[in-house]
């Protein structure tokens, strides 16, 4: 032993824990290759997408120059004459996200119940239902809007629509998944001392899945908060209208003056609906 | 006679617990109204504000199913081969726009994501010991994330000029934000033991992120690079509207022109797209998932 040091000893024995795990030490050649064919893969069509999207060197460097000049417009931020006139608009996003997550909410709670497995045990209902909503919910808010601008004109009421109906479908799938994954004893219970369907409903499922709905609601309104923001791009209300205009009309203070407005709404509603969360149902719970 | 007076002790101490019981539950309550109140009041000054009509509202709400009506397509059984072909007149347009709209997302999302790798470790609590440094990048991920991507894409289009580069890179900021707050809550939720481990073993610090960190939060990572590749096929699809690439463009005009039957062919390939990349994401979500918990 004398004369071996530590490290010797170890790479003496390393032969044999080579050969005891030779699943660590030396895979098959397929699955050694798999994580770089996957990486070259990945990495090819970003190298095409890059060309494909128009990444070149000098495009970028005008287009950050151009920027830059932009940044330095925007300072410093400034209302000019139409702070009421903005701060209107933001009360009106703010509106949008209230009532259209609201409204979301409750359209979705009856829905959300015809979607669960375990309420309506019938595979090939449960399947169109679940991919009508997926369908509702594929199109974004603001094809949404403009589909709502059709039916009830321009203003910020085509907006808190727009909000609501897409929100009713991703509520709609979030609470089923939640009601699938509620326990079944305080149902049984309900059953077992004499409840119809809706007494099951009220007393057995809802007190479980009422946390979980608080917490995805509020999460959304955040959400919603900054789609309200974009809506008024197509003509449904809010602060986007002037965000677009001024932006158009190359108005870089009152640009920065709207989006810091925008920055300032959206961190507050965040750290209010947080408080909430925290407030109704007791515990920091992530929204999954 | 003792037994006497223990029940009425007991009908003491039980009076006094209901009376508690009841101002507790009372407390409740009105916590309860004055919170629904609140509301009553937040929801009634937002139908002011959001000019909400109920009138018109019902006067008009068959204009909705009747919308929906005329952007379908006439399919006859007799003709069904030619009515198929005369409303997916444009599929070979419409097919390399939709192409262009996923490049776009998945290069917003790869640059994003890389975004968010070099910030989140500066952002994760346990890994760095200078506050500022915490403080400052939580701000930057915060304003990247919070600003809507439409909103860049609007400024990128102006400095860049149209086309898919500026929603490229519109997506890459506010990806790179959303990311970013992500990697930081994963990286602030790893088991430090092997990080020490590494360590004590001699490794450097980029072998301690490399064979301590990075295995316990690549899936993660991947995971939620997924998700957020999903989001921004959707978020894609109406970045055209401002002009920054893929087929929001040729849906703007379509329902602008009132061009019906295009409408839906082209809303029907989104949402079919989305749904695909919805299930594949998913599978792929699992799986790593899955790979994770394995011993």
């Amino acid at each position: 032993m004398s004369g071996r040091t530590l490290r010797q000893v170890a790479l003496a024995g390393a032969g044999l824990i080579e050969q005891r795990h030779a699943a660590v030490f030396s895979p098959p050649l397929s699955q050694r290759l798999l994580g770089p064919a996957i990486a070259a893969g990945l990495l090819a069509v970003l190298v095409f997408g890059l060309y494909y999207t128009g990444f070149t060197a000098s495009r970028l460097w005008n287009g950050l120059d151009k920027l830059g000049f932009i940044v330095q417009f925007m300072v410093p931020p400034d209302p000019g004459k139409h702070l009421w006139t903005y701060l209107h608009a933001l009360g009106e996003t703010v509106a949008i996200a209230l009532l259209g997550t609201l409204v979301g909410a409750v359209l979705a709670l009856p829905l959300a119940f015809l979607a669960a497995k375990n309420i309506v045990p019938n595979w090939i209902f449960h399947f169109t239902w679940r991919r009508g909503l997926d369908t509702v919910r594929g199109v974004d808010i603001l094809i949404w809007a403009l589909i709502w601008i059709n039916v009830v004109g321009l203003g910020p009421f085509a907006g808190i629509l727009a909000i609501a109906v897409s929100d009713m479908a991703t509520f709609g799938k979030m609470f089923s998944e939640a009601i699938e994954a509620a326990d079944k004893r305080p149902v049984e219970g309900v059953t077992a001392a004499g409840g119809g369907p809706m007494h099951t409903i009220r007393f057995g499922v809802l007190p479980e899945i009422f946390p979980v709905m608080i917490s995805q609601v509020l999460y959304y309104f955040e959400s919603n908060t900054r789609s309200a923001t974009i809506i008024g791009i197509v003509g449904a209300g809010g602060i986007g209208l002037h965000l677009a205009d001024t932006i158009r009309l190359n108005e870089w203070q009152n640009v920065s003056f709207l989006i810091i407005l925008v920055l300032v709404t959206v961190m507050a509603i965040d750290r209010l609906s947080t408080r909430l969360r925290f407030a109704l149902i007791g515990k920091r719970q992530a929204p999954s | 006679m003792s037994r006497l007076l223990a029940v009425t002790a007991d009908h003491a101490a039980i009076a006094r617990l209901e009376a508690s019981y009841r101002a507790h539950q009372a407390q409740r309550r009105a916590r309860s109204v004055l919170f629904f109140a609140a509301l009553v009041v937040a929801v009634l000054l937002s139908a002011w504000m959001g000019e909400v009509d109920l009138v018109r509202f019902g006067t008009n709400f068959h204009k909705l199913p009747n919308y929906l009506a005329s952007i379908m397509p006439q399919l006859r059984l007799g003709s069904l081969g030619a009515d198929l072909a005369e409303w997916y007149w444009g599929f070979g347009r419409w097919f390399r726009l939709l192409m262009e709209t996923i490049l776009i997302a998945y290069v917003g999302t790869v640059l994003g994501f890389i975004g968010a790798i070099m910030l989140c470790f500066s952002a994760s609590a346990n890994l760095v010991r200078q506050r500022w440094v915490i403080a400052v990048s939580r701000r930057l991920l915060e304003i990247q994330r919070t600003v809507p991507e439409i909103v860049y894409a609007l400024i990128f289009v102006i400095a860049f000029g149209l086309g898919p580069l500026p929603g490229v890179l519109a997506l890459a900021i506010h990806t790179t934000g959303a990311l970013g707050k992500l990697f930081a809550e994963v990286n602030e939720n790893i088991d430090l033991r092997p990080v020490e481990g590494a360590y004590a073993a001699g490794g450097s610090w980029i072998q301690t992120m490399r064979y301590a960190v990075l295995p316990q939060v690549a899936s993660n990572y991947a995971s939620y690079a997924l998700l957020r590749f999903e989001i921004n096929v959707r978020g894609a699809s109406v970045l055209g509207f401002v002009g920054a690439g893929g087929i929001g463009q040729e849906l703007l005009t379509t329902i602008r022109q009132f061009y019906y039957a295009d409408i839906s062919a082209i809303l029907l390939m989104i949402i079919v797209t989305v749904m695909l990349v919805d299930i594949g994401t998913e599978r792929l979500r699992h799986y790593l998932l899955a790979l994770e918990t394995r011993p």
